[in-house]
């Protein structure tokens, strides 16, 4: 028998038990068995889409969901069609901006939408944050297409802004 | 804290969490937590660019350099390490495989005694950890929770107060906790029971998995437990779940199929425990899944007292650098897979040989 994710025999025959996909054998070889043991989580793309499913057996039509996956983040442009098929978000602001989307699939993987424990003591305005991030992005993109004057322009409102959050984080 | 790219030191000593010390650790291996934390003004690692990764790693190893008592901290810049110095910390648990295989500016700080690592650029832009030999997540929560104050004095992290911690993957979101717990359950393999037992845990929120007997010729017995949910229940909460209520139930499981073995099959379980020690002192070559299969058996006969000269701290050395990229270091120069079981073999040798003089 061959490793599930590369030509190596499957030397190892490993048994996951969790709660969205029940009791699931793998067959690795050594090396992606002793990564495998070492990560602590199920494969979050399984369980998202596990968890998606479940959402069309509650209702929600194919329609909706494919009007969702072409739904983007105007931070950092990742769409809920990409983060579906990695599991992967691409920036804290689509937290924001897929709120309402990210609610159901938090109830079906955590069964809770609200945080409970630690909070940092000191935080920022996601909005402030998100648009460094994205001023970030179009600096680059001005770099890629030679409009340095338009770069450089950014650059200069970046570092206000930096300064800025320097100055309220003394205070 | 120091930059460095030297094992030498490192591969001659076994983790501190390996030493087989702490509550239960006959039974647990290792208490481990880890957080997860991104920089509020940086997009997920997925979506960074190369300055990006760049600038996130310059900017947490330049606060990392500030921190007081940090003297000892090693930084190991992942970029710049060959494969088999990233293996060598992946067999340690210092890293995670993910990391140790991506590409681009990320590293590592690890403190002197192992007890805890900051990955910088893995799956989310910092994974603090911290790892204690037995069951003990309670020092491990307080260390780490300590940890994650230093860091947030230093660095604005994302947060919102619906989600909480703001994580690159949504299974992560909220403590960004996720406690794991290493248990070596031979006694209930051997008993049949593993399954059973696990399956009956399979509504509680927590996810187990293990190197399992059926289907191989040989099997490790151990297995980890960890949480499953991390939004909803607080870090306290999760720590106890885990800790508190199902590792000690499984704890119990274990004790009462050793018992039921040393009562009703004394014999053979000698048996079978002196033969695995004999193959593991006697062997000229030895591959790395045999080489664990047997010392789990030794490591019960000692747990028993079947065997006395042997400790589980040995045991556990024993484990770890049997593993291919230390015993490559320790050898000092590269092995095909073949030369390893030779070198395998002979390391056994000598060390348990060493354990029955001394
Ligand atoms: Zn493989
Ligand atoms: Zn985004």
């Amino acid at each position: 028998m061959k490793c599930q994710y590369c030509e190596k025999p499957a030397t190892f025959h490993i048994t996951e038990i969790t709660e969205s996909t029940g009791s699931q054998v793998m067959h690795l070889c050594e090396e992606h068995a002793k990564g495998f043991l070492q990560k602590e989580e199920a494969d979050p793309v399984a369980s998202i889409a596990s968890a998606l499913a479940k959402q069309l057996d509650l209702g929600q039509t194919k329609k909706e969901l494919e009007e969702l996956d072409r739904k983007a983040c105007p931070v950092c442009g990742i769409s809920f069609f990409e983060f579906r098929n990695t599991g992967r978000l691409g920036c804290p602001f689509d937290y924001t901006h897929f709120a309402a989307d990210l609610l159901p699939l938090m109830t079906n993987i955590h069964d809770s939408i609200q945080h409970v424990g630690k909070r940092p003591k000191k935080t920022a305005a996601a909005d402030s944050q998100a648009v460094i991030i994205q001023l970030r992005r179009e600096m680059e993109e001005a770099v890629e297409r030679e409009d340095y004057e338009r770069a450089s322009e950014i650059r200069d409102e970046l570092r206000r802004m930096e300064q800025a959050e320097e100055g309220m984080g003394d205070s | 804290m120091k930059r460095s790219s030297d094992f030498n030191e490192l591969a001659t000593r076994s983790g501190e969490w390996m030493r087989g010390t702490g509550p239960e650790s006959d039974i647990v291996v290792s208490s481990r937590i880890r957080l997860a934390r991104n920089l509020a003004d940086f997009p997920f690692i997925k979506r960074c660019s190369d300055e990006d990764r760049v600038s996130i790693e310059r900017t947490v190893r330049a606060k990392m350099e500030q921190f007081a008592n940090w003297d000892e901290v090693h930084y190991y810049d992942l970029e710049q390490l060959p494969e088999i110095d990233r293996q060598f910390l992946v067999e340690r648990q210092l890293v995670s495989r993910e990391i140790a295989e991506a590409d681009g500016a990320r590293g590592v700080a690890v403190s002197a005694d192992e007890h805890f690592s900051v990955m910088v650029n893995e799956e989310d832009h910092l994974r603090i950890q911290v790892m204690h030999s037995g069951l003990d997540l309670k020092t491990a929560w307080n260390q780490i929770n300590e940890l994650d104050d230093l860091l947030e004095s230093a660095i604005l992290y994302a947060f919102n107060s619906e989600f909480g911690y703001l994580t690159s993957c949504p299974t992560n979101v909220g403590t960004g906790l996720r406690v794991s717990v290493m248990l070596h359950l031979p006694a209930l393999v051997i008993t049949r029971q593993i399954e059973k037992v696990f399956r009956s845990m399979q509504r509680i929120n927590v996810t187990v998995r293990g190197l399992y007997g059926e289907g191989s010729q040989y099997s490790g017995d151990f297995y980890q437990v960890s949480n499953q949910i991390t939004l909803g229940r607080s870090e306290t909460e999760l720590v106890e779940l885990v800790g508190g209520d199902v590792v000690p139930r499984i704890i119990e499981y274990e004790r009462k199929a050793r018992d039921y073995l040393v009562k009703e099959g004394q014999q053979d379980l000698h048996d079978d425990v002196s033969r695995a020690l004999g193959i593991l002192g006697t062997a000229k070559k030895i591959s790395s899944e045999e080489t664990m299969h047997y010392l789990s058996k030794v490591r019960l006969g000692v747990n028993l007292g079947l065997i006395d000269d042997l400790a589980v701290g040995t045991i556990n050395k024993l484990f770890m650098q049997t593993q291919p990229a230390h015993l490559q270091k320790l050898h000092g120069r590269l092995l095909r897979s073949s030369e390893r079981n030779v070198e395998r073999a002979t390391y056994l040798q000598r060390h348990l040989s060493d354990a029955f003089e001394s």
